[in-house]
């Protein structure tokens, strides 16, 4: 059957791309095969008939988070010589306790009757911006306030004299112009 | 077999449990934070999936949006805590940072 097909492809699409992610000594590959993994997802979501969760997955997700991610890569790149091999005992709690995590779900996910039915798909975008307006109005307020105090923290955090002589220099008025030329040429 | 909810599970799971061992076992912070994304992903496939074929209703996909809102939100702050590490210590390996302050 063909949507099968298109399910085991997006499956494929989503979890081999994710164990290099997790598995790559190479952020940068890391980096890229998590592109692949968030197209993975988005596809699934529309597969699901979520065509609104997908769309926004891709502005979001691959547009926004991982272009900020592969942007931090790249600014802090650490030279890669020949790190020294690490031992592979490192490893094995994080396997043992991910494997075991895996067992645990699988078993659930086995082994309860979870009472399924396909409910036919219909466009649901309309629909979701009447929740927002109504019944996840308080929600709604609240992840835009998350998102001003996730900017203004980001922005605190990597403002260019926040520890260091010029704290210490003129502790009453951090913010002199001169501070702006350094961060713009920065 | 036909694709139904379980098959949407486990991919979820296998995602999840991923992510669990980036975040255990990756030492470069970016990689830590690739795992926790991988994690919130595996998340966002149950809310779907169980809104679909369980609940019959809208609301999971309302919660797996504001599950990547507040991703984002997490990715933006935890990328600029990097950037501040790497500016502070030069590293961005997580077990090499265990100080406070310099």
């Amino acid at each position: 059957m063909i949507s099968d097909l298109v399910f085991y492809a997006l499956a494929g699409l989503t979890v081999i791309p994710a164990i290099w992610v997790v598995l790559s000594r190479n952020i940068v590959h890391a980096g890229f095969a998590l592109l692949f993994t968030l197209l993975g997802v988005a596809g699934l979501f529309a597969y699901l008939g979520a065509d609104f969760i997908a769309v926004t997955q891709l502005m979001v997700y691959v547009g926004g988070v991982l272009v900020l991610v592969l942007f931090t890569v790249m600014m802090t790149r650490v030279p890669q010589g020949n790190r020294p091999m690490r031992g592979v005992d490192r490893y094995v709690p994080p396997t043992l306790f991910g494997l075991a995590v895996f067992v645990l779900l699988y078993r659930t996910i086995t082994g309860t009757d979870w009472n399924a039915s396909i409910t036919p798909a219909s466009a649901t975008t309309a629909e979701i911006g009447t929740y927002l307006m109504t019944k996840y109005i308080f929600p709604f307020e609240y992840v835009s306030l998350v998102l001003l105090a996730a900017m203004i923290g980001a922005a605190i955090l990597i403002r260019e004299s926040r520890f260091g002589q010029n704290d210490a220099d003129d502790p009453e008025d951090p913010e002199v112009p001169e501070d702006n030329g350094q961060e713009v040429q920065s | 077999m036909t694709v139904g909810l379980a098959h949407f599970l486990t991919v979820s799971a296998v995602l999840f449990s991923l992510g669990l061992f980036a975040v255990m076992a990756r030492r470069n912070a970016i990689g830590i934070l690739m795992g926790v994304e991988l994690m919130l992903n595996a998340a966002n496939i149950n809310f779907v999936a169980f809104s679909r074929y369980v609940q019959h209703s809208i609301d999971g996909q309302i919660m797996a949006a504001f599950v990547i809102v507040l991703a984002a939100a997490e990715a933006a702050v935890a990328l600029a805590i990097v950037l501040a590490m790497f500016r502070n210590f030069g590293t961005v390996l997580a077990d090499s940072v265990q100080g406070l302050k310099r």
